[in-house]
């Protein structure tokens, strides 16, 4: 006995698990995203910068923005200062999202692109244009 | 003999192992723990290989030139032919899940005994020579060279292995040791490497049609004294035939039925059994055998053991047959006979003409179990029964290893015993049933001369025995397997003095109340029958 | 001596990744070459074994039954430790597979006093059944750096594996179950004295990978961030077989990835098949139905056995004087 028909269906199950990510990419355009900064409160700035450098913003900006709610919410600290020494007031909707006001443009590029799903919008009421976002529906938690 | 140590001392186990690694340990061959090496006129008998007067004490086993040849062509040869063989020399991951599951180690604390370490024996010898890493890194893949003391590793510890299977219930892939022992045994085989313990009851069996060798007069003569002594107990004379054609039924037990006590017991517990039906059976002096030694040496020669069964159900005319207590000889008959000697086309599936009752689990090899046979009579009220008659006895059952992990009769026995007898007491969860231990002197073990390898691998079996023994007053161990009621007593008179062995049909016959029998006063053993002493007839 | 050597091992590959990404700038063998290659080694691998197990054939039906076998109408059979059918038998596997029932049963013996005692010993159950679902949740956890969009079910699976809403990035359970199950399957290797004996050195050698992978992968969340954009460019270059080197992802990475590529290629080759060779046992895959259903073994052959005429042409003096029937007077 070799049941060589319940072996070759064995390893067709294993090989479609194992192929999955190849086939379910085909065809598919492998776009990077690119989150957009043309906002028009940033068109405004004299000088393009955020309250970090571009790098920490794009690591640890996550990071600090648990910080913020922690500073804001448990210690009513509302003030960040830099590493440069600026001074900015700790707020998602007014200082954040002021600049960063397109969401769905900016936010949600990487966010949906990666599959990271911020529970930032479960409190905080998001910019009125993510409301279409189909995305946005999901992030319920 | 070897002086085995008292059980005080044996029962000291250090199952530490030692800080060395196990392939630089040389193996010590302790007395007491090994077989004799195999005659060669065994050997001649049955046409095995390498027939020769050797000893397994010698430095010299008197190998052909090409041995070395032999055992890797061997090796690959069954790797082909055997999935479990292959597979189980691949997946295996040390897990030790199995390591204290098996009798031997509890028993010596030998860390070779562990069974994944019994399997390392083969195993680092196939990566080696069978595997691409082994062939290139050698010791760092686990690989290891087949040097003569390998060799001589693997007969000493394959033949301290019952292949009882243990191991493989608790295994998360199924590995079962038994499976490459039996393959690891068939190499040595083929250079001539067996016991004479095996090796003496194959060419018997193979000559004469049974193990012992008894020949046909002898069965039949045999069979007569256990009908005086019956008809001492019952005042029945009973008349059973042999070899005799258009029986409904043959019926075949292990040879050890037929001589040497308590399985003789057990012998008279079928006969009374089968009188008091009027069953249409016969008993047969050429297929006179249900065990299989051969099954301990190699598969081919357990198929020309096997062959006679069927071989002489089809020359006598029987319609099916009936199989006696026996562990190994029904892992055969369950798991191999028909594969082996079938179709049993020239057999009606099996039908109880007592109760009519259809063996439909049998429909194909058209053998029964004569518990199943029994537990059925008993079920459909065939059988007058005074279980009072085995009231002076305290009895516990023993799972043997193959009806239990190659087959799984568990109920049948307890239902028949629990209805002749009414004290009854299991032992401990994790020493029965799938998980029963072996007598550990299964799978040819039972020789004198490693009597000390038979009482350490015994010990958990009798440590369970002693705990029912203390706790209830047991003092009977029934069982449904030849080997074990002639190596258990044995391991009784050892660690449990006080506790006897019975077959389960002895306790039937004790308990069945024949027509026209007179009053009882004896046992089977014709030991006096307790409160019944007075009461003889004279 | 084995784990030391391992341990070393994973040393070296960890450095050999480090040194290769950031002195000689090698990342596209580390980001692409290697795992192609790893993932075909894999795939090819694991089939190439399944096949060779395959074609040696199961000659006789050899299950282990761990129950009550199906006999008569009125005993209650054991249908999923003694299957006598294809569903017992789908059954039995898939309680074997999901749940590792055999490990279930393992108990402890212990020898006190000259008696043996017994007590149940659910650890190694544990730390498997903890090890090999974390690791598959961690595995299918990563297909959202292999697939745009991410499956919807991914979803619930973070959000479950991300429960307890530590930290950000959120905390995932599993990778932390993933490394203390893996720690501790590697000491009870040290200190159980009999697992210890019977170790190898390709037993070490999948732990300390492992851990390694595990390891730098939650350092690369949690601690040394990468440029996860950029990371998810370049798998998703590989899995649409377009691949690209996106400047500026951290080394950790390309260490990760290459520990993974060694974890997947050894895999074939080493006792991790057993992921595939559990499917093939035959002492748990088969139904215990030999007396009900013939089995053929495709090299059975005819044996010479000890005929009755041979057997009668010895005895048969003794026969007829014993009174038992013969063929020929």
């Amino acid at each position: 006995m070799y049941d060589g028909g319940k072996i070759l269906f064995g390893i067709l199950i294993f090989l479609a698990f194992v192929t999955f990510p190849f086939y379910n990419d085909i065809g598919k355009a492998n776009v990077k995203p690119e989150p957009k900064i043309d906002t028009p409160e940033i068109q405004k700035l004299p000088q393009k910068k955020c309250v970090e450098p571009k790098a920490f913003m794009k690591a640890e900006h996550m990071k600090l923005l648990n910080e913020w709610r922690d500073s804001a919410v448990r210690d009513g600290n509302r003030v960040y200062v830099a590493s440069d020494g600026k001074r900015y007031i700790i707020s998602l909707q007014n200082t954040c999202m002021r600049c960063h006001s397109n969401k769905k443009e900016f936010c949600d590029k990487c966010h949906n692109y990666a599959e990271v799903n911020p529970y930032c919008w479960d409190c905080h009421i998001a910019p009125k244009e993510a409301k279409i976002a189909p995305k946005e529906a999901k992030n319920e938690y | 003999m070897a002086k085995v140590p008292k059980p005080e001392e044996l029962s000291k186990i250090d199952y530490k192992p030692s800080k060395k690694r196990w392939m630089d340990t040389p193996v010590e061959f302790k007395e007491g723990m090994f077989c004799h090496g195999t005659r060669a006129k065994y050997l001649e008998t049955v046409g095995f290989p390498n027939p020769r007067e050797w000893s397994s004490k010698d430095e010299d086993w008197k190998l052909p030139e090409n041995w070395k040849e032999i055992v890797l062509e061997a090796i690959k040869e069954r790797l082909g032919k055997y999935r479990s063989f292959r597979l189980f020399m691949d997946i295996c991951v040390r897990c030790g899940a199995c390591a204290d599951k098996c009798q031997f180690f509890l028993g010596t604390g030998d860390p070779r005994n562990m069974p994944v370490l019994r399997a390392e024996l083969m195993r680092s010898v196939y990566r080696r020579y069978f595997t691409a890493p082994g062939k290139i890194m050698g010791r760092l893949a686990g690989g290891r060279e087949l040097t003569y003391d390998v060799l001589k590793e693997w007969w000493y510890y394959f033949y301290q292995c019952s292949e009882c299977r243990r191991c493989s219930v608790f295994c998360p892939y199924g590995i079962d040791q038994a499976e490459i022992t039996m393959i690891g045994r068939e190499i040595l085989n083929l250079l001539g490497l067996n016991t004479d313990w095996i090796a003496g009851p194959v060419a018997n069996c193979y000559a004469k049609g049974n193990h012992l060798g008894l020949e046909p007069h002898t069965i039949k003569s045999n069979i007569e004294f256990m009908l005086d002594d019956i008809e001492t107990i019952t005042g029945i004379r009973i008349e059973p035939t042999f070899n005799r054609k258009g029986a409904e039924i043959l019926f075949v037990t292990p040879s050890g039925d037929l001589f040497g006590d308590p399985g003789t017991y057990t012998c008279m517990g079928y006969l009374m059994l089968f009188h008091e039906l009027g069953l249409d059976y016969t008993w047969s002096t050429y297929a006179s055998e249900g065990g299989n030694f051969g099954f301990f040496t190699s598969m081919e020669m357990a198929k020309r053991l096997n062959a006679k069964i069927y071989a002489e159900a089809k020359r006598l005319g029987v319609k099916w047959i009936l199989g006696g207590e026996c562990g190994h000889m029904w892992r055969v008959i369950n798991q191999y006979m028909d594969t082996w000697n079938g179709p049993a086309d020239f057999l009606e599936v099996p039908v109880s003409p007592i109760t009519g009752s259809r063996f439909d689990n049998a429909r194909a090899t058209r053998m029964v179990h004569v518990a199943e046979f029994t537990a059925d009579l008993i079920k459909q009220g065939k059988l007058k029964l005074d279980p009072t008659r085995n009231d002076h006895l305290k009895v516990t059952f023993h799972d043997s290893c193959n009806t239990a992990r190659g087959m799984g009769i568990f109920e049948e026995p307890r239902y028949i015993i629990k209805n002749v007898c009414n004290h009854f007491y299991e032992m401990p969860e994790d020493t029965i049933r799938e998980k029963t231990f072996c007598c550990g002197s299964g799978a040819g073990l039972n020789a004198g001369e490693n009597m000390e390898l038979r009482m350490r691998g015994g010990f958990p079996r009798a440590n369970a025995v002693n705990y029912v023994h203390q706790r209830y007053g047991v003092n009977m161990l029934a069982n449904i397997c030849a080997i074990d009621r002639a190596a258990l007593p044995t391991l009784m008179d050892y660690w449990v003095p006080g506790v006897k062995v019975t077959g389960v049909h002895e306790l039937v016959a004790n308990a069945l109340v024949m027509k026209g029998e007179k009053e009882r006063t004896q046992d089977l053993r014709l030991e006096p029958l307790p409160g019944k002493e007075g009461a003889e007839n004279v | 001596m084995g784990a030391l050597f391992s341990f070393v091992a994973v040393i070296l590959l960890i450095l050999l990744a480090y040194v290769g990404v950031e002195v000689a700038g090698m990342q596209p063998i580390f980001g692409i070459v290697i795992p192609y290659a790893a993932v075909l080694t894999f795939i090819a691998g694991v089939i190439y074994r399944v096949i060779k197990w395959g074609r040696s054939p199961i000659p006789f039906h050899i299950p282990t039954t761990c129950g009550q076998q199906k006999s008569l109408p009125w005993i209650k059979q054991n249908k999923l430790e003694n299957p006598s059918s294809s569903t017992g038998v789908i059954g039995r596997m898939a309680l074997e597979v999901f749940l590792f029932r055999s490990l279930f049963r393992l108990s402890k013996s212990e020898l006190r006093d000259g008696r043996l005692a017994y007590g149940s010993d659910k650890w190694l159950w544990l730390a498997g059944m903890a090890f090999h679902w974390s690791f598959l949740i961690v595995l299918l956890r990563h297909i959202r750096f292999f697939a745009t969009p991410v499956p919807s079910y991914l979803n619930l699976l973070e959000s479950l594996d991300g429960f307890l809403q530590v930290g950000v990035p959120r905390l995932f359970m599993t990778g932390i179950i993933l490394l203390l199950a893996v720690t501790y399957l590697l000491l009870r290797r040290f200190y159980i004295p009999q697992v210890r004996y019977i170790s190898l050195t390709s037993d070490y050698i999948p732990l300390f990978l492992i851990m390694a992978v595990a390891s730098t992968g939650i350092l690369m969340r949690y601690f040394f961030k990468v440029d996860i954009v950029g990371v998810k460019e370049l798998t998703m270059g590989l899995v649409s077989f377009n691949p690209t080197i996106p400047k500026g992802i951290g080394v950790i990475f390309y260490i990760h990835i290459f520990l993974i590529s060694i974890l997947f290629a050894y895999f074939p080759f080493s006792k991790l098949v057993h992921m595939g060779g559990v499917f093939l046992s035959p002492t748990r895959n088969l139904a215990n139905n030999s007396r009900m259903v013939r089995h053929i073994n495709p090299w059975n052959y005819p044996v010479k056995f000890h005929s009755y005429e041979e057997y009668e042409e010895e005895f048969r003096k003794k026969m007829k004087d014993a009174g038992i029937p013969v063929e020929k007077e």
